[in-house]
């Protein structure tokens, strides 16, 4: 299926204008958490699955290729291709765990 | 705008849910059968909520010019116990003949095991049976996109399916393409913390087109927006997409798939 270029009617100055300052908020959000995260007691010594995924989320954009919402959302998924043994817990992480996590 | 809302579960949601929905004109909605938030204890609790969404939710609706209509199926999320679930099955041919059922759904996976996949072959069979719709419910977040490859291997594999009447829904960035290209119905959900956000559902329609392409707010139990299909369609016109576009994506495209139904005869 082709994408399509050009496809929001906005003019880039106009897109900046209008959700620039929503998307600093949430950005500062991201760095808030990471310094909380910084200042919490009984940190082990690596980081959690989801926080290493998140820091690995945040370099891809950086690095100007572009797709980056589909880019990041294939980073925390299970690349796997079979079905699971068992189902378990309902819920789902947010980030892959690695199979023997 | 005229709207219509083809993924709610007003079970959930209160009557004055109905009234703002109405007031943002909404003038149809469907209703898949979903997880309660807790496994329910025998298949009779499927039997009374079958009959809730088939009597007592259009009722509701009608009390604010809203048409109701659902499907039917066992969730994914309580689809582990195989024969739990083959009970639960058992029940739904009856129901298939209500005025108010498209088709089987929100049929899926939840997290890929081997005995949600069984019944969701056995739920597609059920509808390849009784020449129903289907409506598919697609994992969350890290199980969601080979969730989705595993389901529509499933469909295709039944060989009695026509993709352009299967509707595979809470796509992302990421499942969006597969699902199009191979020619099924996609569906964006619209959630505040997962999913997809009214405006990356807008950046999709952008990237993708339209076509064969619908959203929805899946409003439920948990944090959710039953508005959230109106505030799409404010995220389009406010970045210079024609009236005409927001229709299409919000009433025109789901008026298309539904009509596949012969039950569903909404007049626009």
């Amino acid at each position: 299926m082709p994408r399509r270029a050009d496809s929001c009617p906005l003019p880039y100055r106009q897109a900046v204008d209008l959700y620039f300052m929503e998307h600093r908020a949430k950005l500062l959000d991201v760095a808030a958490f990471l310094d909380r995260l910084g200042r919490t007691v009984e940190r082990p010594a690596q980081d959690d699955f989801r926080v290493a995924a998140l820091r690995e989320a945040i370099a891809l954009l950086g690095d100007g290729k572009g797709e980056y919402a589909r880019r990041i959302l294939d980073l925390f998924s299970d690349p796997g291709t079979e079905p699971i043994a068992t189902a378990g817990e309902k819920g789902a992480s947010g980030a892959y765990p690695g199979p023997t996590a | 705008m005229k709207y219509i809302d083809p993924h709610i579960h007003m079970v959930s949601r209160t009557t004055d849910d109905y009234a703002r929905m109405a007031q943002a004109d909404c003038i149809a909605l469907t209703e898949p059968a979903f997880w309660a938030g807790f496994d329910r204890s025998s298949p009779q609790g499927f039997f009374d909520y079958f009959r809730q969404l088939t009597e007592t939710e259009p009722r509701r609706a009608a009390a604010y010019g809203i048409r109701h209509y659902c499907w039917l199926c066992i969730n994914p999320k309580e689809a582990e116990d195989v024969g739990f679930a083959r009970e639960v099955i058992a029940l739904i041919p009856e129901f298939l003949q209500r005025d108010n059922v498209l088709g089987i759904g929100e049929i899926g996976l939840n997290k890929n095991s081997r005995n949600e996949l069984v019944i969701l072959e056995e739920q597609i069979a059920l509808a390849a049976e009784h020449g129903q719709m289907i409506l598919v419910h697609t994992p969350h977040l890290e199980d969601k996109r080979k969730g989705t490859k595993l389901i529509m291997d499933a469909i295709q594999a039944n060989g009695a399916i026509e993709p352009g009447r299967v509707l595979i829904d809470h796509v992302e960035e990421h499942t969006v393409e597969m699902v199009l290209d191979r020619g099924f119905w996609a569906g964006m959900t619209l959630y505040p913390d997962s999913k997809c956000t009214p405006q990356r559902a807008v950046d999709i329609i952008e990237t993708y087109g339209s076509e064969r392409l619908w959203i929805n707010s899946a409003g439920d139990w948990g944090p959710s927006d039953p508005l959230a299909v109106p505030k799409a369609q404010v995220e389009m016109l406010r970045r210079g997409h024609s009236r005409a576009d927001v229709s299409r994506i919000s009433l025109d495209n789901p008026l298309q798939f539904l009509r596949q139904s012969p039950r569903f005869d909404v007049d626009v």
